[in-house]
């Protein structure tokens, strides 16, 4: 009949390249980009960037940006915006120097602590958001103001510190080599080849699978390149890593939560439903989705998050002052907008999040070995920023 | 008679999709042109072309205008001339007043200053050449859909319009309303002004329409002149499907068992204003395979009786009793509702049907995520599987089940929605408005559907404002006014006039 040829005539650009490319093209120019900007600021500081110290420090630098921006992301996805994360994160490192440094609490029940906390907190600021349709934007600048100030008060204005060493090991500390590598910590070499190898095996089941069902489009040249880059990246890395002082605990921390966000986003039913909600809120909600328990648990987590990130950056300062977290909200926010996600809710993706988190940690490190002012390395952030939002905005239009 | 427009091999193409292929149009002066054809065929597209939604360079083929060919960079430039189009969605703004929005972005200004004794004086003339009975500062949010399609069109005539295009103006109207916007487009016609008239309605078109074309898959494949000789319904639904169709309604026998879904001493009070109640203590049941209708005019009730029974979804202070199969559920939340074996198709489908920015299979899913995953994780190529067999059954137009919902067509849009509630499994689908805005093949495709649930010992209710809808395919019809049910009839009792007798008599008693 006339419909169905009509719709079985279909895109035959199927394994197309340009095809592809067009569908894919956010994607893999987010990738691209981060790429240009390394390989300029590894040419501008003379190879400074990619030197394992450097590269160690980045990671180290930026763990907390990134780790806030994947509940950043969901909160945005939702329809949302966090603003007080920063205030968030600072108040609880403050939090966590009162109780180890002044009152002696074991650094693993004041860790609970502070993440509980951070949880509560969140769940204080969804409540409004959720149950009372309080815009968000609100909710979170009045929390902005209430956090930053009980931090000041929590620590009466002074720095706090330093933390008690086994807890300075959540941001300063590597994973121990079982090998006793002098040159080369080869625990942390293996565990970056297992992992590099773990994800060409997941993408090539990924495509069998996909080819079975006849619904892979991607080419197949793409498909090799791209896993090669990726495992060499992940090898080459690696491999730095672990000519300096291997692995970094918090680069695996990090590294676990991407993998857990990236799985809860595509695959299950409450990233499903979180990406429903921000789409459009009503429809959701009259396909039975709770619309505003999930609202509420997006800021549950991402109070959490920022918990985590709090007691990260403390534990790298060795201190707690009062100042710690300020402007933290933009670069996380501004993260995930240079990732894609859009403004409107209900799209966005956790890979685009930490992507744009790395772009901006790149650019912040790469300038500060150039010397820049952080006066006009602020000026230059802002402008990527529009930039990258400007480019997805034409993309879509055209 | 010379032709006021022309449209010569207009192809426009989306990524992936050819939506028109060479298609030619051409209207004469002061006539009234319908467009027909299946829902995705391409009118809408056709008429964004000619607009300038769609600017010169992102088709090919040209327009002449009045002689001469014309280039359109934006709407701006089309409505210039005199061509103003009436989208399919409205696009008033809802919390302006009627004289706001009829001169939203041609206000009467000088010097950027307002001159309100101005606009109030046009609005009240435009609004008496409409036939619209309403204070030029009345907000549009306050008055129904019928009144709203009349300020569009008085916003059109603000504007000095020579071409009027409306795409399916009538798709949410009620007969008198359309009838009214029928004859206003008669006069329209006696003035001078020539209009495109898409429609999904045949029998307005037989009615008003001076010259037919029919668009099928993106091409034109006729042009009918009904002037020259009357053109029955049948030879234009050949056109537009390409076959024969026998029968409006597929054939069924009825066979009707237990009540399943009971609703007792039921009453809502209305969103905003808990004092008023909107639904006044009715009973409603309906029985295993059982086709139930409720008609009744715009703002009787129905949606909101619907949307109360789906989870309160609708209203507040709700009180009654649901019992689903003689035991009582619990309808406090959409979420029981659904496990309950409740589902309600939307009349808006745009709001509150689908998440636009998704694809077809994600949509498809939404409401029973459960049935493709496990432990919470989606199954993808489960998903994949259910999204492409409802395409299939449903005859879904789309390049594939990744295409994001935006971009279908209306009609297409609207199966979505329902596949979206069949893959719930629901024991008792409310539709409300199912077939709005939807093709006579596609009607017949989702009428066998209702059929097979019946057929399933499933109940199906089915809220429709198209009588012929209800008189064709339901068991027995309930006929709502103000919030109460004021008649009942059988399938084979009820008439077009028995109905309308019943809501007019009721009006009456009330007043
Ligand atoms: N922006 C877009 N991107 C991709 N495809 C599109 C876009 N707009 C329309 N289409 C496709 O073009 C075709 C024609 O759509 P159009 O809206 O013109 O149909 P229609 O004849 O108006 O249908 P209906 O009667 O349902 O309103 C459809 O297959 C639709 O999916
Ligand atoms: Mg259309």
């Amino acid at each position: 009949m006339s419909n169905e040829a009509a719709a079985d005539k279909g895109p035959n650009a199927k394994k197309s390249y340009t095809g592809f490319l067009g569908n894919n093209l956010r994607d893999y120019g987010m990738m691209l980009s981060l790429f240009a900007i390394m390989i300029f600021f590894q040419i501008m500081t003379d190879g400074t960037l990619m030197r394992p110290v450097n590269l160690t420090n980045l990671v180290l630098q930026n763990s907390y940006i990134i780790i806030m921006a994947l509940g950043m992301l969901l909160v945005i996805v939702a329809g949302h915006i966090d603003l007080s994360v920063g205030s968030v994160a600072g108040f609880i490192g403050g939090l966590a120097a009162v109780m180890m440094v002044q009152y002696n609490v074991h650094f693993i029940p004041a860790t609970i602590i502070c993440l509980v906390a951070g949880g509560l907190i969140g769940a204080a600021q969804g409540y409004w958001i959720a149950f009372h349709k309080i815009p968000s934007f609100i909710v979170t600048l009045a929390g902005m103001l209430v956090f930053k100030g009980l931090t000041l008060a929590l620590l009466a204005g002074q720095s706090v510190g330093p933390f008690p060493q086994t807890f300075q090991k959540l941001s300063s500390g590597f994973i121990p080599d079982v090998f006793g590598g002098e040159t080369l910590r080869l625990t942390s070499m293996l565990i970056a080849a297992l992992l590099a190898a773990a994800l060409v095996i997941a993408n090539l089941r990924h495509r069998s699978n996909q080819q079975a069902h006849g619904v892979e489009d991607e080419p197949y040249a793409f498909f090799i390149g791209k896993n090669v880059v990726f495992a060499g990246a992940i090898l080459y890395i690696g491999y730095l890593m672990a000519t300096y002082r291997g692995l970094p605990n918090v680069l695996v921390v990090m590294f676990a939560l991407i993998l857990f966000y990236t799985f809860v986003t595509n695959r299950t039913t409450v990233g499903r439903r979180v990406y429903a909600l921000g789409g459009n809120e009503k429809a959701a909600r009259l396909s039975g989705i709770k619309t505003d328990r999930l609202t509420f648990f997006t800021f549950v987590n991402m109070g959490v998050l920022a918990a985590l990130a709090g007691l990260i950056f403390a534990a790298r300062l060795n201190t707690a002052t009062p100042k710690a977290g300020l402007g933290f909200e933009l670069d996380v926010i501004a993260a995930c907008f240079i990732g894609g996600a859009s403004a409107y809710g209900g799209v966005g993706k956790v890979m685009g999040a930490v992507i744009g988190a790395f772009i901006m940690g790149v650019m912040n490190n790469g300038m500060s070995i150039l010397g820049i002012g952080i006066d006009y390395q602020q000026v230059i952030k802002g402008l990527v920023l529009l930039a990258a939002v400007f480019i997805d905005v034409y993309h879509k239009n055209k | 008679m010379n032709a006021i427009l022309e449209m010569r091999g207009i192809t426009k193409t989306f990524p992936g999709v050819k939506a028109l292929e060479n298609v030619n149009l051409t209207v004469k002066a002061g006539e009234i042109h319908a467009i027909v054809g299946e829902n995705g065929a391409g009118k809408s597209t056709l008429m964004k072309v000619l607009s300038g939604v769609y600017p010169h360079g992102s088709y090919s083929g040209e327009i002449i205008y009045e002689g001469e060919e014309r280039r359109f960079a934006d709407i701006a430039d089309s409505e210039k001339i005199g061509i103003i189009i009436i989208h399919q969605e409205l696009a008033l703004v809802p919390l302006l007043s009627i004289a706001e929005n009829l001169f939203l972005g041609n206000e009467q200004a000088k010097h950027g200053i307002i001159d309100w004794n101005l606009a109030f004086r046009r609005t009240q003339e435009l609004l008496r050449k409409v036939g619209l009975k309403e204070s030029p500062n009345t907000l549009v949010t306050n008055i129904g859909v019928g009144k709203q399609q009349l300020v569009e069109i008085a916003k059109a005539l603000a504007k000095e319009v020579k071409l009027l295009i409306l795409d399916e103006p009538t798709a949410s109207l009620n007969e008198t309303d359309s009838d009214a916007l029928l004859d206003l487009l008669l006069e329209f016609k006696a003035h001078g002004i020539s209009s495109i008239l898409i429609s999904h309605k045949l029998n307005e078109i037989s009615k008003v329409a001076d010259t037919i074309t029919v668009i099928r898959d993106g091409s034109t494949v006729d042009t009918l002149d009904c002037r020259a000789e009357a053109i029955s319904e049948d030879r234009v639904i050949r056109a537009m499907v390409g076959r024969d169709m026998a029968h409006r309604f597929p054939k069924r026998t009825p066979d009707i068992g237990a009540p399943i879904l009971e609703v007792r001493d039921w009453v809502v009070h209305h969103q905003i204003h808990a004092e008023r109640r909107v639904i006044k203590n009715i009973n409603l049941t309906v029985h295993r395979g059982e086709v139930l209708g409720i008609a009744g005019l715009m703002g009787a009730g129905r949606t909101e009786f619907a949307m109360s029974v789906f989870g309160r979804s609708y209203g507040q202070r709700i009180s009654g009793k649901v019992l689903m199969d003689g035991r009582e559920i619990d309808v406090s939340t959409i979420g029981r509702a659904v496990d309950n074996g409740i589902a309600y198709v939307t009349e808006d489908r745009k709001h509150y049907g689908l998440v636009l920015g998704e694809d077809i299979k994600k949509n498809v899913t939404l409401a029973n995520l459960g049935g493709v995953s496990s432990g919470g994780v989606i199954d993808d190529l489960k998903e994949l599987k259910v999204a492409n067999s409802f395409r299939q059954k449903l005859r879904i137009r789309c390049s594939s089940v990744f295409q994001q919902t935006v971009n279908l067509s209306g009609g297409n849009q609207q199966k979505v929605v329902l596949s979206k509630w069949l893959f719930a499994q629901p024991k008792v689908l409310i539709l409300d408005e199912p077939t709005r805005g939807i093709d006579v093949g596609a009607k017949y495709e989702i009428y066998t559907i209702i059929n097979e649930l019946a057929a399933e010992g499933k109940a199906v209710v089915m809220i429709s404002s198209e009588m012929p809808e209800l008189l064709g395919m339901c068991d027995r019809i309930l006929v709502m006014n103000e919030g109460v049910f004021v008649a009942e009839f059988s399938g084979a009792e009820a008439t077009q006039e028995k109905i309308m007798r019943a809501i007019v008599k009721a009006g009456e008693r009330a007043a």
